[in-house]
């Protein structure tokens, strides 16, 4: 993953760089399940390596693939970006181990849930239970986010110069 | 595309395999890894490899852009209904125990039926998405 991060910036040529950001999502996927977090592996190879490459690659079509030199060295930006990584960094160090038992995500409401949503839930996947029916709340506000996303999309893209039927759905959504 | 016959027919092959899964994993996400998230993008994948291979034109065809818009609304509305449905049956908002006579088997329809308002939301959200920037690129008539 390290090598591909480098090479994507690196690389000028922005067809190779969305190939190779489309790799490092699949690496990314290989991650999660090797944390055996298939759920997100499953997003991360559909979204982060399939319809985002395909997108970037509609992009590519309309613009130019090859990336216009700077004009000069930012050394500003340098400067933010390894401060702010520095103090990611600085931030993991309280962070107890990977698997740690004693670790405070698993004394907060974790216990509760492996015991008891068997029979108050129903599923056996717990995953389940937990994001529909415990955190139904924050599921809502997920789908409302994409939700609003995709209506965003439209009204910046789709609105103003197809047919007079389309036109008047984005001004609906767009109140 | 439309004359790479190779590509046509695994993609044949392949789509209505990656379809089946999406539903799996729609479904089978009680059990199994997965859920509505999941299988809308996965769903929404197939559908653009559909349209990748044979011309956006013919995806049109098969789900009109406004089938997609009517369900990117009515999945979340179906999510919150049935929240509202709960609190109509005499329970708090988004608790699915109401739903039936068990609290159990009522979470499960619960889920199931949210799930699926999920599913739904996110397929549509990505091949709305992705009708857009399509018709974009079609502007400068270089596909």
């Amino acid at each position: 993953m390290t090598v591909t991060a480098f090479a994507l910036v690196r690389l000028r040529n922005l067809f190779a760089v969305v190939m190779l950001s489309g790799i490092f999502s699949l690496l990314a996927a290989v991650l999660y399940v090797v944390l055996d977090a298939v759920d997100v592996a499953f997003t991360e190879a559909a979204v982060g390596a399939g319809i985002a490459t395909v997108l970037m690659l509609g992009t590519l079509a309309l613009t130019t693939s090859v990336v216009k030199e700077a004009p000069q060295k930012p050394i500003a930006p340098l400067l933010i970006v390894s401060l702010t990584g520095a103090l990611l960094i600085f931030g993991t160090l309280d962070m107890p181990p990977y698997g740690d038992p004693s670790a405070p995500i698993h004394h907060h409401v974790a216990p509760r849930y492996i015991e008891k949503s068997g029979s108050e839930v129903g599923p056996p996947n717990i995953v389940t239970s937990v994001l529909a029916s415990y955190r139904g709340y924050d599921t809502l506000g997920e789908v409302t986010v994409i939700f609003t996303a995709a209506v965003g999309v439209l009204i910046l893209l789709g609105g103003g110069r197809r047919s007079r039927k389309k036109r008047r759905t984005a001004g609906k959504t767009g109140g | 595309m439309k004359f790479k016959s190779i590509l046509r027919v695994i993609s044949k092959l392949l789509i209505p395999a990656i379809m089946l899964f999406a539903l799996y994993v729609q479904f089978h996400g009680d059990f199994g890894p997965g859920g509505g998230f999941q299988a809308g993008v996965i769903f929404a994948s197939a559908f653009i490899l559909y349209a990748l291979i044979f011309d956006i034109d013919t995806a049109r065809k098969v789900v009109p852009a406004w089938v997609m818009r009517v369900g990117l609304a009515s999945g979340l509305l179906l999510y919150a209904g049935v929240g509202v449905a709960g609190l109509l049956l005499g329970g708090k908002y988004l608790d699915y125990s109401v739903l039936a006579d068990e609290p159990v088997q009522g979470q499960h329809l619960g889920i199931t039926l949210i799930e699926f308002g999920v599913g739904v939301t996110v397929a549509s959200a990505m091949i709305t998405i992705f009708y857009l920037f399509a018709s974009q690129s079609e502007r400068p008539a270089d596909r």
